[in-house]
């Protein structure tokens, strides 16, 4: 799960991770309000989006007066944004973050991260604020910092020393205040249970303070249980409907750009299906994994889910019965029917667990539309030729 | 000839009386797997599936002489049953349970390794060795005898590549379902070495999936110390960059971790990788018949 910039803000507050003050405002008469509370002469007008680039897309203004506060706020809210991160259909704005202007002298990178291959939460740290990370990592890898830290024995000094070294901070004082800054994030990452933090760019102010001026904080939703203020956090208007309504289900979607819709359980076969469809020549539309519990309200629900996408030619079910029985699936499948009018070929291919009994609810209840498959290149071979009209 | 389990291993079962448990601790006892007791708190000194059940896994391993366990528990317990288990003297702790947080796998982990406890998982299908031993949520009929060793990240694909290579007229020695989390117990890199010196297993078969760099990491290690052939699979070629595709550690993030990449370093340490699942018992078939 992921959370808005002015969110995480919240969360680096908490913890003592110096941030410039700001408050959020959902309309323009809001925002000025909040700018007029903040003070100062020069604010930030800042689209709340779940997605980077906001910069580049219009959605960041300087305002050096109320009335630019307004004039900005009004413009960005309600505009679609397009960034290189949101696709080309863009993300509605329906938030905008007012912040007091900040006094930038240089500008860092500052990340916390997942190590897999070290198994070990990992601080990046670079002096190439403000660009994208990954072009760092390609271009100038050597100006990437990476300190891991064992969650075993915490942040420690030598941890921090690393990172001002790395840096090339020299200032004792400036070294204090970021070694300082560097502990507490990685405290908001530890007991946030997060899966990365970014802050892109992290500034060094005139007077040597050192503030997140971005702030981008992702959660690993297997340990969202324990933390309900976070979740609390989620902004459903920034996730996938059709994604979440299959999640509510037990369902994993992701939707893809082809015409044929995949129902498979377990996420390395459903993506085993998409490219053996792929590789048949045909296009997947959909990656749906029915999971460890699919009954036929579940799959009933993934059909309704695939067949919402009008690109959808073909569907191609396809089971190999371990936890899930396949007598169970053939029944969602009937089931399916009586709910959704399924207008479309439906390849089948269950096997392993009850298969026989499942081959045997399907061919007396004799739907029309129902192809069946004997094994996994025979199902794509058909879903294949039947989205194609054949 | 097998690797980590066969008929002999002395099983427990961590959240032995619960739904999940029960079930699939009586399918692994009538696989044949020598199931010699369950860990349930507060029902110590009961039965259950004509087993007995103790409180801590300290007590059973004391009474019973375990020395793996098949961890059932629900995801925000998985941690402190995997540590309990270490601290009790299992050898290998076989983590079934999905949903398990990272921040407490890599805890867990950790702390396993210190102990001298091997672990696989977590949510993975378990291991078997056919004909012998179930540990896990396999159906095992799929799983008949015969020289192929397997390694996979995907439950559903192992099914799959087992039913093929019968199919085909071969057979399995063990599978090792490793599971598709971000950070996991076994890996193939651990694996690959036991088949290896496995006397029974010809070939194996290692099936990835797109995210982290395991199968890099295998390639590696397949060019420098894997003389038998290897038949490998990636799943997630057609799967869009920033996507979680189901399995939480699925996911290619920053442009790393892509099927295509893993493919080619396979490919350059001499596997043989097919494109689609599909081919994997031909693959098969064709490296025995070399």
């Amino acid at each position: 799960m992921n959370i808005h910039e002015y969110q995480a803000k919240q969360i680096f507050q908490k913890y003592g991770v110096p941030t410039p003050r700001g408050i959020v405002a959902n309309t323009a008469d809001q925002a000025v309000r909040n700018a007029a509370e903040l003070g100062g002469k020069i604010w930030v007008v800042k689209a709340q989006i779940h997605a980077g680039g906001r910069g580049l897309g219009g959605g960041v203004k300087l305002a050096r007066s109320l009335d630019e506060v307004a004039e900005h706020a009004t413009k960005i809210l309600g505009m679609n944004l397009v960034t290189h991160q949101t696709g080309p259909e863009g993300k509605l704005v329906q938030k905008v973050y007012i912040e007091e202007g900040a006094d930038i002298q240089a500008e860092y990178y500052l990340g916390v991260v997942l190590d897999r291959a070290k198994e070990l939460p990992i601080i990046m740290a670079s002096t190439e604020g403000g660009m994208e990370i990954e072009k760092v990592a390609e271009e100038h890898p050597d100006k990437i910092i990476k300190v891991a830290v064992d969650p075993a024995i915490g942040f420690q000094g030598y941890h921090g020393r690393e990172l001002v070294f790395g840096l090339g901070i020299t200032d004792p004082n400036e070294q204090k205040k970021f070694i300082k800054f560097a502990a507490a994030l990685y405290r908001v990452y530890i007991e946030n249970d997060a899966e990365m933090i970014e802050i892109n760019p992290l500034i060094k102010t005139g007077s040597g303070d050192f503030l997140a001026l971005d702030g981008k904080m992702g959660f690993d939703d297997s340990a969202l249980g324990r933390h309900p203020d976070i979740e609390d956090m989620r902004d459903i208007s920034e996730e996938d409907p059709d994604e979440r309504e299959a999640g509510r289900y037990g369902l994993s979607y992701v939707s893809l750009d082809g015409e044929i819709g995949c129902m498979v359980n377990g996420a390395g076969l459903a993506m085993g299906t998409m490219d053996t469809i792929n590789y048949m020549g045909g296009t997947p539309a959909n990656f749906l994994d029915v999971g460890g519990k699919a009954n036929a309200e579940t799959v009933a629900k993934g059909f309704e889910i695939i067949l919402k996408n009008p690109n959808v030619k073909a569907i191609f079910v396809n089971i190999f019965g371990g936890i899930v029985r396949c007598d169970r699936i053939a029944n969602g499948i009937l089931e399916a029917t009586k709910l959704v009018h399924v207008h479309v070929p439906v390849i089948v291919r269950l096997d392993g667990t009850n298969a026989a009994e499942a081959a045997e609810i399907l061919k007396n209840a004799n739907i029309p539309n129902v192809i069946a498959a004997t094994d996994l290149a025979d199902g794509a071979a058909k879903a294949v030729a039947a989205a194609k009209g054949a | 000839m097998s690797i980590l389990v066969n008929k002999d291993t002395k099983v427990i079962v961590q959240g032995f009386t619960g739904k999940e448990g029960s079930f699939h601790a009586e399918q692994c006892i009538a696989y044949g797997t020598n199931v010699v007791g369950g860990v349930t708190p507060n029902k110590g000194g009961t039965e259950h599936l004509g087993k007995p059940v103790f409180n801590t896994v300290k007590e059973a391993v004391e009474a019973t002489g375990a020395t793996v366990s098949m961890v059932f528990v629900p995801p925000a317990f998985v941690a402190d049953a995997v540590m309990e288990a270490a601290d009790a003297g299992i050898e290998l702790a076989v983590i079934i349970t999905e949903g398990a947080p990272v921040r407490d796998m890599q805890a867990a982990k950790a702390f396993a390794l210190k102990h001298g406890m091997m672990t696989i998982g977590p949510n993975c299908p378990g291991i078997i060795t056919a004909e012998e031993c179930k540990i896990g949520i396999m159906p095992g009929m799929i799983f008949k005898k015969g020289n192929v060793g397997l390694i996979s990240k995907s439950g559903t694909l192992t099914y799959e590549a087992s039913n093929q290579v019968v199919k085909q007229g071969f057979g399995i020695t063990t599978a090792v379902g490793i599971g598709g989390d971000p950070i996991i117990g076994l890996s193939y890199k651990q694996l690959l070495p036991m088949f290896e010196a496995d006397p029974e297993t010809k070939v194996i078969v290692m099936i990835g999936e797109i995210g982290g760099d395991l199968e890099i990491q295998a390639a590696k290690y397949i060019k420098e110390h894997i003389t038998k052939p290897v038949v490998a699979f990636i799943a997630g070629q057609t799967a869009p960059k920033g996507k979680r595709m189901g399995h939480a550690g699925a996911i290619v993030s920053g442009g790393a971790g892509t099927a295509a990449e893993k493919m080619e370093a396979l490919r350059a340490a001499g596997v043989k990788v097919v494109v689609s699942p599909s081919e994997i018992g031909k693959a098969v078939a064709e490296v025995m018949a070399k």
